[in-house]
């Protein structure tokens, strides 16, 4: 689950950042699915969601706060985090929601009308 | 039936100073390992989860700092006993209706648990959290007698 991965800025290789992936759900629900993502030490100003070639990315910056001491027992990773989904055709790209509670991301991706199924009623 | 899952360990960055309280937090949690209450309990295997807990210590306070995304601050529960910390609580599912269907279940719903034997002794009557977030902390004043003093030459 924890896996980093590399994200590379440009093709000069200026900027490479490492992440870590965090985990995530995804519930079918409604007329669409609903995505949490947790990542702890998030908050809106650090998240930056972005949906490109049918690919959903989630980056979330951390803002710790800040703990005077020495570390003297260390579990936690340093790392920002980073989440990557394709995207199903039938969701309608233009009305993903996203909201940031107490760390953990939820993401609401509606399902496009037309994929939506229809009553046809008989006349 | 339920659905055992693996949980990945956690890869803790190694250095010489983190040594003894990594080996004295593993045999911490050795002893509160899901498995012995559990099979006690309901015969389940691996529930639960363990959230990321970092511990630092200033001249005047012990403070420990929990990963805890998407919890609601009713549910935490922080008590010490005997030097040691135990940060506990419970995720429920929230927001979830009648017809939701589970694609992909990475995220932990349920009970977790963590102790922690703090360094030094710390006044009980003063210790306070924040939860901010998804991460909590919570500050341990030291107790005064092993604070460090400054003695004058006189």
């Amino acid at each position: 689950m924890n896996t980093l991965t590399r994200e590379n800025r440009d093709d000069a290789g200026a900027q490479i950042e490492q992440f870590v992936v965090p985990p995530a759900s995804v519930i079918e629900a409604g007329d669409g699915y609903r995505l949490e993502v947790e990542m702890p030490g998030v908050n809106k100003d650090g998240l930056d969601i972005s949906v490109e070639n049918n690919e959903l990315r989630i980056i979330g910056r951390r803002s710790l706060p800040v703990v005077e001491g020495t570390l003297i027992h260390h579990e936690s990773r340093p790392e920002n985090f980073l989440r990557r989904f394709e995207l199903d055709p039938s969701i309608d790209a233009n009305r993903i929601n996203a909201k940031v509670e107490q760390g953990l991301v939820t993401l609401t991706l509606p399902k496009a009308e037309h994929v939506k199924p229809r009553k046809i009623a008989v006349s | 039936m339920d659905l055992i899952r693996y949980q990945a360990p956690e890869l803790t960055p190694w250095s010489a100073a983190d040594r003894w309280s990594n080996l004295r937090d593993e045999l911490n949690s050795f002893f509160e390992l899901p498995v012995w209450s559990s099979f006690a309990r309901k015969g389940q295997l691996f529930t639960g989860w363990s959230p990321a807990l970092d511990l630092y210590q200033s001249n005047d306070n012990v403070i420990a700092v929990v990963e805890l995304p998407g919890m609601r601050k009713e549910d935490i529960e922080i008590s010490l006993h005997d030097g040691t910390l135990t940060v506990s609580g419970e995720r429920k599912q929230e927001n979830s209706s009648y017809g939701d269907k589970a694609e992909r279940t990475e995220r932990y719903v349920g009970t977790f648990r963590r102790t922690i034997a703090l360094p030094t002794r710390v006044d009980a009557g003063k210790v306070s959290a924040t939860y901010r977030d998804g991460v909590l902390t919570v500050t341990l004043p030291k107790a005064e007698e092993v604070k460090p003093k400054q003695i004058q030459v006189s």
